[in-house]
């Protein structure tokens, strides 16, 4: 009955007449945007300081080491030799020795402590040397395994696996991603209802002129589409405004992590929301803001009937 | 276009407010219903709208039973029944124009065809040069020509008008009810539901008469 041309001419023409709409009245929408825009940067936020986490644990991943602190009557010369020994074996991957003088000169160079140093008469350092498995048995009980036998080495004073705090670290992680998600499901799910109050709020409004419409032949799509669209345009400014405040926390924090960077002798920086992740928000919101009109519509709109 | 076949409604706790009606409207005719008030007119019109549904019997319109159709079809029926209200029923913050122009925005007409059927509308009434009005600036004789070209403007081939000159003076009210007669003339079905017998009696159309919700005139007898 109605062309395709007019059908989407009619579309575009109700999407801008309630942006317009949204634009006459500024305050009460912008209350309604700022509870979204809220709302959604809180998860957002969180999701992304988890992610900052994981790429700075990523370079972990999965690298178990194992460092074999050798006895200070072990001389380079045999340090080496075992080193080399470690070297052949077909379950380690790579093995970095550090001797005594090495190990004396790092610490002196980064820690600041030079001075103290000079006080002590010979060099409180161990040799080390660390030990990375190959990928195959890079798992928890390989490495136990190898960190027993390591253990039993005459030149080995102490054999330590760096591994534990990391499979802590993962699960505090987890239990974050888990708990992100949850607050994250309630806060969408308060999102929809102010959505659903504020359109159910415009359709009482309206109430005669959706009575109107009703009596000269409208269709309940024709009703629904103008609020429907302004759920679209709550969606979209929602996600913009948390889109907002999320990189400008990120751009506020920056500095400071950059300087806990340096001091950690590392040149990671923040990293913010990227383009995958802009979108996935916009998406997210818009598809919220939609439901929730969607759910005022589909509740209110049966309720009006003329008489 | 219009045929009841021994209509009735109930409403539940109050009586019956029409029982066993029967009357045919052809195409092309105009017709007063009238009756004391509380007799049924407004129920009659109000199932010729879809506004509510028989408890019994047949209500045609188009030759389609309407009484038992389903409530996503109801938009298109109405849409072919142009109706007029004692209160109006504009919206007041939308100029004379969008008024006019509201069925045809349902219907999904062109923008360029909508202007053209609504100044159309408009000068039939004798309101073009008011279309740029928003409605509370009319007086209550121009708000229901107002009324009238947005009942019209979709060319329906049936009017419903409810009281149309109900606050009217005698005057103004012939003017509407020649206004009717035109529409009549160009082939659509007018029903009027009003009590001003004088007036109904000046215009020589065919009269119905509810009375305490049986058709007493102008019916036809009861089908069994």
């Amino acid at each position: 009955m109605i062309s395709p041309a007019i059908y989407l001419a009619r579309h575009m023409q109700v999407m801008l007449s309630t942006l317009g709409q949204m634009i006459r009245s500024p305050m009460s929408n912008l209350m309604t945007i700022a509870v979204m825009g809220i709302a959604l940067a809180l998860p957002t936020g969180l999701h992304i300081i988890l992610k900052n986490v994981q790429q700075v644990t990523a370079q972990w991943d999965g690298a178990a080491q194992i460092s074999l602190f050798l006895k200070p009557s072990v001389t380079d010369k045999q340090a080496n030799q075992l080193a080399n020994i470690l070297r052949q074996r077909q379950d380690i991957k790579s093995v970095t020795s550090i001797n005594r003088n090495e190990a004396l000169e790092e610490f002196r160079k980064n820690s600041g402590f030079g001075e103290a140093l000079e006080a002590l008469e010979e060099n409180p350092f161990p040799a080390v040397i660390v030990v990375y498995p190959t990928e195959q048995s890079d798992n928890l009980l390989t490495v136990q395994g190898m960190l027993a036998s390591l253990k039993d080495k005459p030149e080995v004073e102490l054999a330590q696996l760096d591994m534990q705090w990391l499979k802590r670290l993962y699960a505090i992680m987890d239990f974050g991603r888990r708990g992100i998600w949850v607050l994250a499901a309630m806060l969408s799910l308060s999102v929809l209802l102010v959505v659903g109050n504020t359109i159910r709020l415009a359709i009482q409004n309206r109430r005669d002129e959706i009575e109107i419409i009703k009596l000269i032949g409208g269709t309940d799509a024709f009703i629904r589409r103008p609020f429907l669209y302004t759920g679209f345009w709550y969606g979209l400014s929602g996600g913009i405004l948390s889109w907002l405040l999320v990189t400008l926390s990120i751009w506020l924090l920056s500095g400071p992590v950059n300087q806990l960077a340096t001091l950690y002798d590392s040149n990671y920086s923040l990293s913010s929301l990227d383009f995958l992740s802009s979108l996935t928000l916009l998406g997210l919101s818009i598809c919220l803001g939609l439901a929730g009109s969607w759910l005022a519509v589909s509740r209110h709109l049966h309720a009006i009937e003329p008489e | 276009m219009i045929e009841f076949h021994n209509v009735s409604k109930r409403y539940p706790g109050f009586g019956d407010a029409l029982s066993q009606v029967s009357f045919k409207l052809a195409s092309g005719e105009m017709a007063f219903l009238t009756g004391h008030s509380g007799a049924g007119k407004s129920t009659l019109l109000k199932l010729i709208a879809v506004l509510i549904r028989p408890t019994n019997g047949q209500v045609l319109v188009n030759n389609e039973n309407i009484g038992h159709i389903n409530r996503r079809r109801i938009p298109y029926v109405r849409r072919n029944v142009g109706i007029i209200f004692q209160d109006h029923k504009l919206l007041f913050d939308r100029t004379v124009f969008d008024n006019v122009a509201l069925p045809l925005v349902i219907s999904g007409l062109s923008h360029r065809e909508i202007g053209r059927r609504v100044r159309a509308s408009l000068d039939k009434v004798g309101l073009l040069s008011k279309e740029k009005a928003l409605p509370i600036t009319l007086s209550g004789g121009q708000q229901q020509r107002v009324g009238i070209a947005r009942a019209v403007v979709n060319k329906p081939p049936i009017l419903l008008a409810d009281e149309p000159t109900g606050n009217l003076d005698p005057e103004l009210s012939r003017e509407i009810m020649d206004l009717f007669s035109q529409f009549q003339q160009v082939g659509t079905s007018v029903l009027i539901a009003s009590h001003d017998l004088d007036l109904i009696g000046q215009m020589g159309n065919k009269v119905l008469t509810l009375n305490e919700g049986k058709m007493t005139a102008g019916g036809m007898h009861n089908e069994r």
